[in-house]
């Protein structure tokens, strides 16, 4: 994100309007409790227009309430937020004329077929009647529903409702996008069709909001990470500097005796071992290249009763960022 | 576009919604035609002649099927009720109220549209009721004008229930909570009411209840206007009745609305 080059503290004498392009969302301070709980503590973050945000975190770290503060769905106890220049709480029309908002559960109607979805946000949006009948079509098409469209929701797949349910949220063209959680419950395949699809919308400049549970869909996805937990941002940053922190990626040696496992921890001295286990685990991250090296220095002599590489996930995050594992929280 | 033009706008693509969900799935109409009918063929044909020879003067002379049909038309749009209720309910407690509350969409629309079609499914179904009375021997004596007025009654019950039910469809934690608290409205206030039998006969306590419930004004001027007798304060009455229910349904179900999104 661009640093603003001015100090907003001198009097303002530029004579051209003011810009409200570079930050699509401002939010400081967010505060919420919940039945004496605090599910929110002195959250503050930014977007800049056209970026990608991933908030991280498992079940109840409280990316859900982050999203529907910032969408007008409920208000924060404490802290104030501006989406697209306007303030959530005092111009919340303005703000739903801007958005769109696809959350965990399905917010299509179930006794109306795809194309009438469509069709009733395309209406509610106040679009022109032959408007309303291009973009369905249009976005009927792009998300592939366009067999489907004169079936009702209850016929289609996991992936197939939260492609209708995206295709809702595009109806009104809306700059900035919110995802909560939008591939939770998906099979693989459908995951990275969403993926794909979510990098079509980034490609047209939409600034997205994205929550998941996952490292490697935030990696993937998003310009910038936060990393939530419990109610709090605990680090934030582009992915590579979020990995970097992260001492997670390894590979693993497993040996069949002690002797081996002196052997190996001799001459691979930065690796950890654990005696009880017969294991030696070496930081590495897991490119061909680096294991083809580590497994030259190991040479032949060294019997390798079996290798894994492992991964930085969910896990290896918040143990290094707040020294405990990630656990779940149900609301 | 003015904010009462947007909401007009608004309102009639809720309304459309509705009804395109009422014929996709007629099952919630039907019974709410059915079991009118089936209370109508009841009190007609086996319970009707002991209570004709105790009604006395109240029946003015005429069979009893002209006393009960007032009665069971009131019925008919009270038993519209649960069709409101379980509609907001899967509406409030289903994703899609999140989509709606995201967008620019005037907040009363969205409880406008489910109470509008109420009112179009009452009107329907009144008439159908209307037509199972006259095919089992119900005479109205009512002019032109006076259909007219049966007619506006119904609507306005229509709407004082409509707004009531929507509120209990968003207080409601489930469907199944939202249909059980119309059940007064469909049968407990009907027969406390004058629509079976006069209020007279009942038990003091009952009896003062009776003749103090919003239902027994509606039964009553539904009743004048159709058998052509006086109609008298209970119009009145009944207009009062339905303007205090949808005023304070109204306000129960905005309240609703809002504790929602917190």
């Amino acid at each position: 994100m661009n640093t603003p080059t001015k100090s907003a503290s001198g009097p303002r004498v530029s004579t051209s309007p003011v810009v409200t392009t570079g930050a699509a969302v401002i939010a400081t301070g967010l505060r919420k409790v919940y039945a004496g709980k605090v599910v929110l503590d002195d959250v503050a973050l930014s977007i800049g227009d056209g970026e990608v945000l991933a908030l991280l975190g498992p079940n109840g770290a409280g990316k859900t309430t982050i999203v529907h503060i910032l969408s007008t769905l409920i208000q924060a106890d404490a802290g104030a937020a501006s989406v697209l220049g306007h303030d959530v709480r005092r111009e919340a029309d303005a703000v739903r004329a801007g958005i769109g908002v696809t959350g965990q559960f399905s917010a299509v109607d179930n006794m109306l077929t795809g194309e009438e979805n469509l069709l009733l946000v395309g209406r509610l949006l106040h679009l022109p009647a032959a408007e309303r009948r291009a973009r369905a079509a249009a976005l009927l098409e792009q998300f592939d529903l366009t067999d489907a469209a004169r079936q009702l929701p209850a016929t289609y797949s996991g992936g197939m409702t939260r492609r209708l349910d995206i295709a809702m949220t595009l109806m009104g063209r809306p700059r900035l996008i919110f995802l909560d959680e939008p591939t939770t419950g998906l099979d693989p395949r459908s995951r990275h069709t969403m993926w794909q699809l979510i990098r079509d919308l980034v490609a047209e400049g939409v600034t997205i909001l994205l929550t998941t549970q996952y490292l490697e869909e935030a990696d993937q996805l998003a310009d910038r990470i936060a990393v939530l937990d419990r109610g709090r941002i605990v680090a934030s940053g582009t992915p590579e500097e979020l990995k970097r922190r992260i001492p997670g990626a390894h590979i693993q040696l497993r040996f069949g005796d002690t002797a081996s496992l002196d052997a190996a921890a001799t001459t691979l001295p930065e690796g950890t071992r654990d005696d009880e286990q017969l294991i030696l685990r070496v930081p590495q991250e897991g490119s061909v290249g680096a294991l083809r090296d580590l497994l030259g220095r190991l040479g032949d002599g060294v019997a390798v009763a079996d290798l894994s590489i492992h991964t930085p996930d969910l896990d290896d995050v918040f143990f290094a960022l707040t020294g405990g594992l990630a656990k779940e929280e149900t609301p | 576009m003015t904010t009462l033009t947007v909401a007009a706008q608004d309102s009639s693509t809720m309304l459309g919604r509705e009804l395109r969900h009422t014929i996709r799935y007629p099952m919630l109409l039907i019974g709410s035609m059915l079991v009118p009918v089936v209370f109508l063929l009841l009190f007609v044909y086996i319970l009707g002649g002991p209570i004709a020879h105790g009604l006395g003067s109240a029946a003015r002379g005429a069979p009893y099927v002209d006393y009960l049909v007032p009665g069971i038309l009131m019925m008919t749009v009270a038993a519209g009720t649960s069709t409101v209720a379980i509609n907001v309910c899967l509406d409030a407690t289903g994703g899609i109220i999140d989509r709606f509350r995201t967008m620019a969409i005037s907040r009363g629309a969205l409880l406008a549209g489910p109470v509008g079609a109420s009112v179009l499914r009452s009107l329907v179904t009144t008439s159908v009721v209307t037509g199972a009375a006259l095919a089992v021997g119900f005479r109205p004596r009512a002019s032109a004008w006076d259909w007219v007025a049966v007619a506006g009654i119904v609507v306005a019950f229509a709407i004082a229930l409509g707004w009531l039910s929507a509120a209990f469809g968003l207080v409601a934690k489930s469907v199944a909570g939202a249909n059980s608290m119309t059940l007064p409205l469909q049968f407990l206030l009907p027969f406390l009411s004058s629509a079976f039998v006069p209020a007279d006969s009942m038990p003091a306590g009952i009896r003062w209840f009776a003749a103090h419930q919003p239902f027994t004004p509606v039964v009553e001027s539904l009743r004048a206007l159709l058998t052509g007798a006086p109609v008298g304060n209970s119009a009145y009455l009944a207009v009062a009745w339905c303007a205090a229910i949808t005023a304070a349904g109204y306000l129960w179900a905005r309240t609703a609305f809002r504790r929602r999104g917190r």
